[in-house]
């Protein structure tokens, strides 16, 4: 019965771009599935693995950035002479998934030693300065003035220009990335990632290696930020250092958590509600700071009403 | 030499300030454990209740202070009460998703209430810099050490020397026995918020005449608070002032000799470095506050 | 019969306070030693020591012929020696049947990459997991409760959840922390009679308990630890008229005592 009806609401999604006259509004959608994998690997390090991860946006914006270089080609002179040519899109968008995955890799480790709270504030500085040295090594990122005209995916002859095929292409992506998660979710290392969250002497008596888990789950993780990146990268193909603004961060928790974390359903739910609501607040006609403030409030008043979110509740109701 | 002893200068004024917000923040952060993403706000608070007080109503610039920090002292009161009071056994992330929501209100609201533009505060102390030997510096930033020296010290002796600081510091050590020997723990919550946001409402009025005011000025404040909070240990008073010094020499020194441009990035780097190798913070001295 | 735990002059400091000085025991092979002890005599602060939890200040631990110096708290568990904890510790929000899931976690092979592209024998080792986890419920009496949040499982079971958790671990020697406190007598009961079992299967046991009643009725042999130190290692009668023991647990006034039995 549930398999019926994720399998038609699949379709259905699927069917948008066919029918959806409003280009506006598939561009808000596109963004809007490129936050919920986002959010989807967040919520397998926030919501799963318990850990307070505050820069998250910083695996995305890395992997909208090498994807966008490598794509670009780029030459640096310091610290070392350095030439690369632009290769193709697709080959970019692997990169730009390595190089957040390589970036989770670190994190997770630092996760390991500084625990809780330090942590949230770790995770915050080190998104923070991500961001300056986007923004101040010129020669590498142009800074401020952006990385421009960045190429669309082009794979067996399709060219990812127009935003339908974008639609799909995110669409394909976003169902990929549900079915890793829940694969890994429902499996021994799912497990172990639950346990260390929940009651870590508990998991290391029985032989779950903390680190290792909290490594694991922070590269998954951060490899599907990357990916969520590139896309971006492609799409709006104008990547500049505003990507790692601590507003998207932001973002991404609030969808995971007021969907409800540590549930499949939860981060796609909170994307949809998080990632449609400013444009329907936006259609009201409001001003952009009152929009933000509904934002605000609208959380807290989730947080008070629903603490475990909003998948969780609607699943106490119906069980 | 010369050049030094300006960045060594520099770095007072800012260090001051910055002491200010840390010691707020770790009182916050080391009493109710919670992740106070409201900070900067109340920084940009006290910065903007300068310019209204001083520029729309024609209060007088010495009046105005102290008022802007009272006001500081009730914003935070009340987002206690409103915010937090509810949320005592919430988990971390719930605690820490409703200030975030705050923040944003917060900031917003600001946006909405002054635009966009950046304000500044004109102060009553001459233009012309002092100037002694080699090195020169600017009427409002002595003026700005100063009271930032005693506010320090007030907040030291409040938590030392009176009663509601004896029970503030019991709560940070054991809160069920503080509760079990009669400390009422809402209200050290709530008097804890608001001296820890009259604080940062403090370094925000001393700070806006000196720069400008502008909305997202807090996002910048709240995280050097944090830098602090780590450098000094939480929960510590000297830590903090000293973590607020340390921490505006290095990025003065930074500014000055690697790259202006990553000057905000050397305190974001130091909590990293640290946190790496101390991953309770630099000065921490366990279970003990004041 | 070969000691499969050898402790050797261990000794555990916090600054100032000794709390475990120069204890040297062993464990043999299938058998089930009940270390004793008035409360604060160090036997849960010895509990860590032995697996990780807490750092030695001097002494060696070596279990089945491996010294555990230098070994973290999980890669001991992994060589078989298994502990619980004093205060009831379970994944509360997890189901009882989760939560013994989470416990086989050693004896399962898959590989993140195995998972993540959703190899066959991934699902079909999920199944035996499954079945296993069922079998060790069913051991605990707790099959019933299988799919109960392991939180609103009464007191009792809980317990018993948790030995469930450290017996999935297939332990060679499991270490329980006072698993019968709080139990009423006829819980205890049961447990003794689940303990019997348990060791007929060839593991070895080593309990901290309180319960004198249930002590003297399993264990082969009892060590008694007062004040941080060893003062009486012997079969169960010959503890009983130990005067150390007696004045440990009672008091010089009863030293006296011993000579009445």
């Amino acid at each position: 019965m549930k398999a019926a009806a994720t399998a038609a609401f699949v379709v259905v999604l699927a069917s948008v771009p066919l029918w959806l006259d409003n280009a506006y509004f598939l561009h808000v959608l596109i963004v809007t599935g490129i936050f919920i994998i986002a959010a989807m690997s967040l919520n397998l390090l926030l919501g799963y693995a318990g850990q307070l991860s505050l820069g998250h946006v910083a695996f995305f914006g890395i992997g909208a950035y090498a994807s966008a270089l490598v794509s670009l080609g780029f030459k640096l002179t310091f610290p070392f002479e350095i030439e690369v040519q632009a290769k193709p899109v697709w080959l970019a968008m692997l990169m730009g998934m390595l190089a957040a995955g390589a970036s989770g890799w670190f994190i997770g480790r630092i996760a390991f030693k500084v625990r809780g709270a330090y942590f949230v504030i770790v995770s915050i500085s080190f998104v923070e300065v991500v961001r300056l040295v986007a923004v101040n090594w010129v020669e590498l990122t142009q800074g401020p003035m952006a990385l421009n005209n960045i190429p669309p995916l082009e794979v067996w002859g399709i060219t990812f220009l127009r935003k339908p095929a974008n639609y799909w292409l995110v669409l394909g992506v976003a169902i990929a990335s549900y079915v890793l998660i829940r694969r890994l979710v429902c499996s021994r290392a799912g497990r172990a990632m639950v346990a260390l969250a929940e009651n870590e002497p508990l998991a290391t008596s029985v032989g779950i290696d903390v680190t290792r888990y909290l490594v694991l789950a922070a590269v998954v993780s951060a490899t599907m930020a990357g990916a969520a990146g590139a896309l971006y990268a492609h799409y709006v193909r104008i990547v500049d250092p505003d990507v790692f603004l601590f507003i998207y961060t932001v973002t991404m928790v609030i969808m995971v958590i007021t969907g409800g974390k540590g549930t499949l359903a939860g981060p796609v739910v909170g994307g949809l509600i998080f990632g449609l609501l400013p444009e329907g607040l936006r259609a009201a006609a409001i001003a952009p700071e009152a929009q933000w403030i509904v934002y605000g409030l609208l959380m807290v008043l989730v947080v008070y009403f629903l603490p475990r979110g909003i998948v969780p509740a609607f699943t106490k109701i119906r069980g | 030499m010369d050049q030094l002893l300006q960045h060594g200068l520099n770095a007072l004024m800012l260090g001051g300030t910055y002491a200010l917000l840390g010691i707020g923040l770790t009182l916050i952060f080391g009493i109710m454990k919670v992740v106070n993403f409201t900070h900067g706000e109340l920084y940009a608070f006290g910065a903007y209740m300068m310019y209204a007080l001083v520029m729309l109503l024609g209060v007088s610039f010495f009046v105005a202070l102290p008022l802007a920090i009272a006001l500081g002292v009730a914003l935070g009161a009340l987002l206690e009460l409103v915010l937090l009071r509810r949320l005592r056994a919430a988990d971390i992330d719930t605690t820490m998703l409703v200030m975030i929501g705050a923040w944003i209100a917060l900031q917003n609201a600001e946006q909405l209430a002054w635009t966009g533009v950046a304000k500044s505060i004109s102060t009553p102390f001459p233009a012309a810099p002092l100037v002694i030997g080699p090195v020169s510096v600017a009427w409002n930033r002595v003026f700005v050490l100063v009271i930032a020296l005693i506010l320090i010290f007030v907040a030291y002796l409040v938590i030392n020397r009176t009663k509601l600081g004896r029970a503030m510091r019991a709560t940070f050590q054991d809160r069920d026995t503080a509760a079990l020997m009669g400390v009422r723990i809402g209200n050290i919550h709530t008097a804890t918020f608001a001296l820890g946001s009259g604080l940062a409402a403090a370094a925000g009025a001393l700070l806006g005449p000196v720069f400008v005011a502008y909305p997202s000025m807090g996002d910048l404040a709240a995280a050097k608070a944090f830098a602090v909070v780590i450098l000094g240990g939480l929960g510590s008073i000297p830590g903090a002032t000293l973590g607020g010094f340390i921490l505006a020499l290095v990025e003065e020194l930074g500014a000055g000799y690697v790259s202006s441009g990553y000057r905000d990035a050397m305190g974001f780097l130091l909590i990293i470095v640290i946190l790496l190798f101390r991953p309770t913070g630099l000065f921490a001295r366990k279970e003990r506050v004041g | 019969m070969t000691p499969i735990l050898q402790i050797r002059n261990l000794s555990v400091r916090f600054g100032g306070l000794a709390a475990i000085t120069d204890m040297s025991m062993e464990v043999r092979e299938g058998e089930v030693l009940s270390l004793i002890g008035p409360n604060g005599a160090g036997k849960t602060t010895a509990f860590n020591a032995i697996t990780g939890y807490l750092a030695l200040t001097a002494g060696e631990r070596v279990f089945r012929g491996r010294n555990l110096k230098g070994m973290r708290t999980h890669e001991i568990a992994a060589l078989g020696l298994v502990r619980t904890f004093q205060k009831t510790s379970l994944f509360g929000g997890r189901s009882a049947l989760d939560n013994v899931l989470i416990g086989l976690h050693l004896r399962a092979r898959q590989t993140p990459l195995a998972i993540l592209l959703a190899l066959p024998y991934v699902a079909r080792e999920e199944k035996e997991l499954r079945g296993e986890a069922e079998k060790i419920l069913a051991f605990v009496s707790l099959e019933k409760r299988k799919d109960e949040l392991a939180s609103a499982l009464a007191y009792g079971d809980q317990r018993l959840l948790e030995v469930a958790i450290a017996l999935a671990a297939k332990p060679k020697l499991v270490m329980l922390d006072e698993p019968v406190s709080g139990m009423n007598p006829s819980e205890t009961a049961s447990f003794m009679a689940k303990l019997a079992e348990i060791r007929a299967l060839g593991t070895t046991v080593l309990l901290v308990e309180h319960d004198m009643k249930m002590v003297m009725g399993v264990s082969d042999r009892v060590v008694c630890l007062s004040q941080g130190r060893i003062i009486a290692d012997g079969t169960p009668a010959e503890i009983q008229r130990d005067p150390e023991v007696i004045r440990a647990y009672l008091g010089e006034r009863y030293k006296h005592v011993a000579g009445a039995r």
